[in-house]
């Protein structure tokens, strides 16, 4: 049997080649794939305008419907400041590159980087760096936003900061479930259902009004919700200025969520590179 | 001296096989320190295997997809797996790969245990798996740039094997354009290209041209062979295509149902199934066939499939009278009647009883349950 062989017009230059593959750092394998995530992000700009766009939204919703109300009931208080943690955390909550993760696993290219001699750690942290830069740039158009509300950081600029810092650190602590459905059910549909999760941690807290204003059970309930403290820790930097108690608070409520969702999430990661 | 054509290794290899086992390893020896001329950073390499099963063993639940295979392929080599779809070659493919361990058994590639010491196999391999696995939201030169990253390429080699496989994948412009605009011959090469990217010693290709077209594919296949002659790559080339297996291989291995059922060279392999074939089909009953042509004289063998039977003879055009004589005496009705020599399908259909069919899916469905 006879081939039909085709002589390119441009034939490749296959000269033997000195290069020699070799296994990179760990930070530098966390650092490609943080990229990769990061280069897709203006491709896939569907992942972050929504959220951006709810956040922005219920902002000024929030603040056109509740603001009379509530500082006429409570002397001296600020409800655009109030509710500017609130629109942080509906902006940054869920955001992550899971359903991305779960689209590598469909279309194999999560086997192609399984086949090269990147660590698999490395695979999961570099999208969850690219999660952090992310939110921390979704936080931008809300933070000037209530500048131009007006709203004043009584922590001054490296409040801003921390105001930041804090926000992405909960969408981090937050993000490892979505990729803990990702590995585990390779399903699109479950991952973008992740963010119900949060629905009841936002409801059941003070998002809306102070706990002092809350009923008896719902405040009981708030007292257990980490959401609450991560509110409480956002709103000591734009109410009170360094209120370390709230901040310790708001770091150890984001450690807990954290410790579940990484666990539940590298749990998902070993099952899914089981080889056996 | 740097290199030798495919052809000139061939012929040296046979005219050294009447000099015993022994001689013809330590002159396969050389011939592979000429051709490949490389590799001597590795002192743990056995210098004559690229790659080596014993009693390797894969099951799903209990089912065997690979069931006892041994292989010793050589460095250099091009080696064609032919099977069937659902015959086990890909969960070979993705042992050998390091994307599965063995369930019992080894393997091992560039000299290093598949079970025990994957890194340092995915730093010697390169693979190109039965789906083009790409991004389709990166460019293609992101992609390739990024692979060239996770092997440890610094930016100047990053560079220079992007100049390299440019012209490999010959998409012009379309490089920077994200994989999701690809065709799927585009797809393929660039899948290829990025199995190249950290200039690998081995090279596995699972079923590289399904689903292309002819001129795509007479296109990998001309790049499979320079990369062979020009680079000395070590190339497993799984197909369920027997022109390609016949075309390309130095040696083939046929597996069938997850055991290895055949090998050697596609001519040796179509010599032992005879001189000659010729292939009846007929209405009715294909068995009624067998018996009348069981005692024509000059014939080896009669197997029947389908609606067809094939005769293997010594001396077709001899046999082929008496063949259609005997066939009408015993009233059989004949469709046509052709004479032609032996391909690797009549190989199989000689060890299996039945031919290289597209539509088994046992390794499929076997992964979906694990899945």
């Amino acid at each position: 049997m006879t081939a039909t062989v085709v002589t390119t017009s441009r034939r490749a230059d296959l000269r033997r080649s000195t290069i020699r593959p070799r296994q990179a750092g760990f930070a530098h394998d966390v650092m490609s794939i943080a990229g990769r995530a990061l280069r897709a992000i203006p491709r896939d700009m569907t992942a972050v305008i929504p959220p951006v766009f709810i956040a922005l939204f219920f902002f000024v919703v929030n603040i056109g419907t509740l603001q009379r109300l509530t500082e006429r009931s409570i002397g001296g208080f600020d409800f655009k400041a109030f509710m500017m943690a609130t629109a942080i955390l509906l902006g940054v909550t869920g955001i992550s590159r899971a359903p991305a993760l779960v689209l590598d696993v469909e279309n194999g290219y999560f086997d192609r980087l399984l086949l090269t001699p990147v660590r698999r750690l490395a695979i999961l942290l570099g999208h969850m760096v690219a999660d952090v830069a992310v939110a921390c740039a979704l936080t931008v158009p809300i933070v000037i936003l209530g500048f131009a509300l007006g709203i004043h950081f009584e922590a001054g600029p490296l409040g801003v900061l921390v105001f930041v810092l804090l926000a992405a650190l909960w969408s981090l602590a937050f993000a490892g479930f979505g990729y803990a459905i990702a590995l585990k059910t390779g399903n699109p549909a479950a991952v973008n259902s992740a963010f119900l999760l949060f629905f009841p941690f936002l409801f059941l807290t003070s998002s809306y009004v102070p706990r002092s204003q809350l009923t008896g059970w719902l405040d009981t309930v708030a007292s257990w919700n980490p959401v609450t403290y991560v509110l409480g820790g956002l709103r000591s930097l734009t109410m009170q200025g360094w209120q370390w108690t709230e901040l310790g608070q708001a770091l150890a409520a984001i450690a807990v969520v954290a410790v579940v969702s990484m666990a539940l999430c590298f749990g998902a990661l070993r099952g899914r590179l089981k080889r056996t | 001296m740097t290199q030798l054509k495919r052809r000139d290794r061939q012929e040296i290899g046979h005219q050294m096989a009447g000099l015993g086992a022994e001689a013809t390893a330590m002159t396969t020896l050389t011939l592979d320190d000429v051709v490949i001329g490389n590799e001597a950073h590795h002192p743990r390499r056995r210098r004559m295997s690229a790659i080596t099963t014993e009693r390797l063993v894969r099951t799903f639940d209990g089912v065997s997809a690979v069931d006892g295979l041994d292989l010793d392929i050589r460095q250099g080599e091009i080696y064609g797996f032919l099977g069937p779809n659902g015959a086990g070659k890909s969960t070979t493919v993705r042992v050998l790969c390091t994307l599965l361990a063995p369930t019992a058994g080894r393997a091992t590639v560039a000299g290093y245990d598949v079970a025990t010491e994957p890194g340092q196999v995915r730093l010697r391999i390169g693979v190109a798996l039965q789906e083009a696995a790409l991004d389709p939201r990166q460019t293609g030169e992101e992609l390739l740039r990024l692979q060239g990253r996770l092997y440890g390429l610094s930016r100047r080699e990053i560079e220079q094997r992007l100049g390299e496989l440019t012209e490999l994948v010959d998409i012009g412009d379309a490089l920077r354009r994200p994989i999701s605009t690809y065709s799927g011959g585009m797809r393929r090469r660039l899948d290829l290209a990025a199995a190249l990217v950290h200039n690998p010693e081995i090279l596995f290709l699972d079923e590289p041209t399904t689903g292309l077209d002819p001129m795509s594919r007479a296109r990998v296949w001309e790049e499979v062979r320079r990369l062979n002659a020009e680079l000395g790559v070590t190339i497993f080339l799984t197909t369920q295509y027997l022109e390609e297996a016949d075309e390309l291989a130095d040696r083939v291995g046929i597996l069938n149902a997850g055991r290895l059922v055949a090998e050697g060279t596609p001519v040796d392999l179509k010599h032992n199934v005879g001189n000659d074939v010729i292939v009846v089909r007929v209405d009715g009953d294909p068995g009624v066939a067998l018996a009348s042509l069981a005692d024509v004289a000059g014939v080896q063998a009669v197997d029947a499939s389908g609606c067809e039977v094939v005769v293997t003879a010594t001396n077709g055009a001899s046999t082929i009278g008496p063949v259609a004589v005997a066939l009408a005496n015993g009233g059989i009705a004949v469709r046509d009647l052709t004479l032609r020599t032996p391909t690797l399908d009549d190989v199989f259909l000689e060890l299996t009883g039945t031919h290289i069919r597209p539509d088994e899916s046992i390794d499929e469905e076997i992964e979906e349950v694990t899945q």
